[in-house]
């Protein structure tokens, strides 16, 4: 066994990094754009706001999302089930803008197994970082309109039911557009897992 | 719970809570975590090939038209598992100050000049046994406003990708020796002594090349399963 390196902050300078976003003289491997012009499945956008425990906009943050695509297929090796569908990588980062915002564009992912072989609900992993974070913390985004799907989900039924509504995106809007705001302390703090 | 990614080890890590480094108070969750089992979710995570990173990425030396100032150096190491296995095929992010201690990003204050020959970020896969290198200028110290006459130790900050998204680690490296470790609370957050001096790079002189640059090893140890496979699981 080796001890593992340990994580430090992304601090507040990470933008021209892992970020550019045309912002800089750098190019961006990663963006928050994961369709790609082959994918199938739903198009959605998810949008958010990062909040301190003063209630103010965490403007340097950032987000990366992990997910399968519409079938429920991981693109990785490690996925030993049939093939991911098309070029989607379901993988996406976004750095928050000046009022902490975020937003990913994306396909509703399909079922995934859970730990018994039972299929979780719908749902999209998210790993939070920012400057004041010492390590990254991790959600996951459900969606409100998979209601039966999430009661019957083995990750959200380890929440104590009064927070899960925290892990759950909001349909809004033009219909195509959820909501999810993260909390990392106090009121509605958001629900972070120990994985 | 029997997790395939053991947690004993992430003891090697910070706390989110240091009160001493004053940016984590209101950006720490007070609620505890919620343990979960690690699902085919958190057991994957994203898969990149050679067309991400182009060929200078790795050389942070040659991306303008002149050379940065600075002192070069080279930077080198492994990323492996806790297993020692090296990790193939992952992504290495590096972002840094210049040699002056200034970033290139835009609400970087500090009254030291920027270098128009040194951007600070830099990218590369590792090969098949786990291997990466860089070639970049050593980053000055530089000032924040934590607390009074608050300075930060040299370092580079790294962002990697391992087997899985649980793998995901943000850490920054620092220069073996300098004097400002015991007075800063970023370094100074992660609680055992080992864990702390795994961030520190060694000096290689094996590697250092003569009459151009020294050399720095910095292995990058990341989280890995045990010898469960993950098939049971599925």
């Amino acid at each position: 066994m080796t001890g593992l390196t340990p994580s430090q902050t992304v601090g507040p300078f990470f933008a021209y990094g892992l970020t550019p976003n045309g912002e800089y003289q750098w190019n961006d491997v990663f963006t928050n754009n994961l369709i790609t012009p082959d994918v199938t499945g739903e198009q959605i956008r998810i949008e958010g706001q990062v909040f301190d425990g003063d209630g103010a906009p965490v403007p340097d943050s950032m987000l990366e999302i992990w997910q399968a695509d519409s079938q429920g297929r991981f693109a990785d090796p490690q996925d030993k089930r049939a093939l991911p569908n098309a070029a989607f990588k379901g993988f996406g980062r976004c750095g928050a803008n000046p009022k902490g915002e975020f937003a990913f564009d994306t396909i509703k992912p399909g079922q995934v197994p859970g730990p018994d072989g039972k299929l979780q609900a719908p749902h999209i992993l998210m790993a939070v970082f920012a400057r004041g974070m010492l390590l990254q913390l991790y959600t996951r985004i459900y969606f409100d309109d998979e209601a039966e799907r999430n009661a019957a989900d083995p990750v959200l039924a380890l929440v104590p039911a009064d927070r899960r509504d925290t892990l759950i995106a909001k349909r809004s809007g033009n219909g195509k557009v959820y909501r999810f705001d993260i909390r990392l302390q106090g009121e509605g703090e958001t629900v972070f897992f120990q994985v | 719970m029997t997790l395939i990614y053991p947690l004993e080890s992430t003891k090697a890590y910070p706390p989110r809570l240091f009160p001493d480094y004053k940016s984590t108070v209101k950006r720490s969750p007070q609620k505890p975590l919620i343990l979960m089992p690690h699902t085919l979710s958190e057991l994957t995570g994203p898969v990149y090939g050679h067309e991400t990173v182009r060929p200078n990425d790795n050389d942070l030396t040659v991306q303008h038209a002149g050379e940065p100032l600075g002192e070069r150096i080279i930077v080198h190491g492994h990323v492996q598992d806790e297993d020692g296995r090296g990790v193939p095929n992952v992504l290495v992010e590096l972002w840094q100050a210049n040699s002056c201690g200034r970033y290139v990003h835009v609400r970087d204050q500090h009254p030291a000049p920027l270098d128009p020959n040194f951007t600070g970020a830099g990218r590369a896969l590792s090969d098949s046994t786990g291997y990466y290198r860089f070639v970049t200028i050593k980053p000055g110290a530089y000032p924040w406003g934590n607390h009074h006459n608050a300075w930060r130790p040299a370092h580079i900050h790294f962002s990697v990708f391992g087997h899985s998204f649980l793998s995901r680690l943000v850490t920054q490296m620092y220069f073996p020796g300098d004097p400002l470790f015991e007075f800063d609370p970023i370094f100074n957050s992660v609680p055992d002594e080992k864990a702390r001096m795994r961030m520190v790079s060694s000096f290689d002189l094996e590697n250092t090349k003569p009459e151009w640059a020294l050399c720095y090893r910095f292995n990058i140890v990341l989280r890995g399963r045990n010898a469960t496979p993950m098939e049971n699981h599925s």
